[in-house]
């Protein structure tokens, strides 16, 4: 691969793909690596009522779909691999790809995004695929007539709740909090609240899944009393946070403690040239708004960077501080 | 690839003899969106050294769940119509399709 990107991005979620419009706009060459179908975790869920000037019946898929079309018109140039390896020593930097390809930049944006948090209860992995999910579009329909549990209260928990009851025979909410208090935001817990099909289990935590081939029953542990529960289910649906998808990263760039990737202001991480956006990033919110606004100022940085204005960049005890507490 | 369905899966799969690989699908499932134009290259690529299907399960929910798929994106391989192995939405996130490939080649 003798092509060199200016801006080479890892990652195309809504962070990425922002990042691709502004380095393109910039006339910049700019490429995003993606593994699967652009548009991240906001793909994945059709639920989406919040980023600025799309409320009118759209979907997740929908927004995204049109954040790569923008990206493309632009010349935001797409590829497909799956990032494995980064080696950001050198002034060119490069990545490698599961399928062994490498990819250069002169600058990079990390945008890798998050995954699912597991419960890391007893028959999680075992059964996941088999009653176990983490995505309700992709798994809903086969638990039609049949009854779920939810396990968390955030967003993402009460708002894919809702979207079962649309299949679901049942959906019984999990939550940790005593009764009455939901994580997510107040809208949604309204609709939950009023809608007859979703039960509640307060004060309560997920202990184990059982099934052979199937999931066939869950274990509750109310954490007040003590006390455990039995309960029948068909499909454990677990939304209880995400965890950044930033493990081909160790050593390579600076983590905090929970994986995160600490950056200034402007987006710049431990590594000149290294930027790093969106759900990966260690910030307060996690949103597609949130993550278009760090596309958009790591592409401008990087378009800076380029040409030869570094300031503003962590220094090695910015960094040691973020870090503080990570082995 | 084959498109598969109740009426035909039987003679398809369980009745069939050599190697089989079954894409379950649906449109609703964007990851399975994302693998589906993957799963196609695969196929084309090694043709002749397995039978290549995809299902929808999006009318086929029984079906599916008769295999044990309750959980999308998922690959099995048939061997024979015995269920060899099962790539489940963990593994095919993790590993992609490069670890399908593999498995092809071990198999075929």
């Amino acid at each position: 691969m003798s092509v060199v990107y200016d801006i080479l991005i890892v990652g195309g979620g809504p962070g990425g793909m922002t990042a691709g419009i502004y380095g393109s706009r910039a006339r910049l060459q700019t490429a995003i690596l993606e593994k699967g179908k652009p548009g991240g975790q906001a793909a994945t869920t059709t639920e989406m009522e919040n980023y600025p000037g799309f409320f009118r019946e759209t979907t997740g898929p929908g927004v995204m779909g049109e954040f790569e079309a923008h990206a493309k018109q632009f010349g935001t140039v797409f590829l497909k691999g799956n990032v494995t390896g980064v080696a950001f020593e050198g002034e060119i930097k490069s990545v490698t790809t599961s399928s062994g390809e490498t990819y250069q930049g002169r600058t990079v944006v990390l945008a890798p995004g998050a995954e699912p948090r597991m419960l890391g209860v007893p028959g999680e992995g075992k059964l996941r695929g088999k009653g176990v999910s983490y995505c309700a579009t992709c798994d809903a329909d086969f638990f039609e007539e049949l009854d779920v549990i939810v396990v968390g209260s955030g967003d993402s928990a009460i708002e894919e709740a809702l979207y079962l009851t649309k299949f679901a025979e049942s959906v019984t909410v999990i939550v940790i909090h005593d009764e009455g208090i939901l994580d997510c935001n107040k809208r949604s817990s309204e609709k939950a609240f009023a809608n007859p099909k979703l039960k509640w289990v307060w004060n309560s935590v997920l202990e184990e899944i059982q099934g052979e081939e199937m999931v066939e029953a869950v274990v509750t542990k109310n954490i007040r009393t003590g006390e455990q529960t039995t309960r029948e289910v068909n499909g454990v649906f677990v939304f209880i946070g995400m965890q950044p998808k930033t493990e081909f990263l160790k050593g390579k760039v600076a983590l905090d403690p929970w994986g995160y990737i600490p950056t200034t202001e402007r987006m710049e991480t431990n590594i000149p040239g290294v930027y790093a956006v969106g759900d990966a990033r260690a910030k307060y919110l996690r949103q597609v708004v949130t993550a278009a606004a760090d596309g958009a100022v790591a592409a401008f940085a990087a378009e800076k960077f380029l040409e030869g204005h570094v300031e503003g960049r962590l220094t090695r005890e910015d960094i040691q501080k973020l870090t503080e507490g990570s082995k | 690839m084959i498109e598969l369905n109740k009426e035909n899966f039987d003679a398809e799969v369980l009745q069939a003899s050599g190697l089989v690989l079954v894409d379950f699908w649906s449109e609703k499932c964007e990851p399975c969106m994302a693998l589906m134009p993957e799963v196609v290259k695969l196929a084309e690529k090694n043709a002749g050294r397995a039978k290549f299907c995809k299902l929808d399960t999006a009318g086929n929910k029984r079906l599916a769940i008769s295999q044990k798929v309750l959980g999308m994106p998922t690959v099995v391989f048939y061997k024979d119509g015995e269920k060899v192995f099962t790539f489940g939405p963990a593994e095919i996130d993790a590993d992609g399709i490069d670890a399908v490939q593999a498995k092809l080649d071990e198999l075929a």
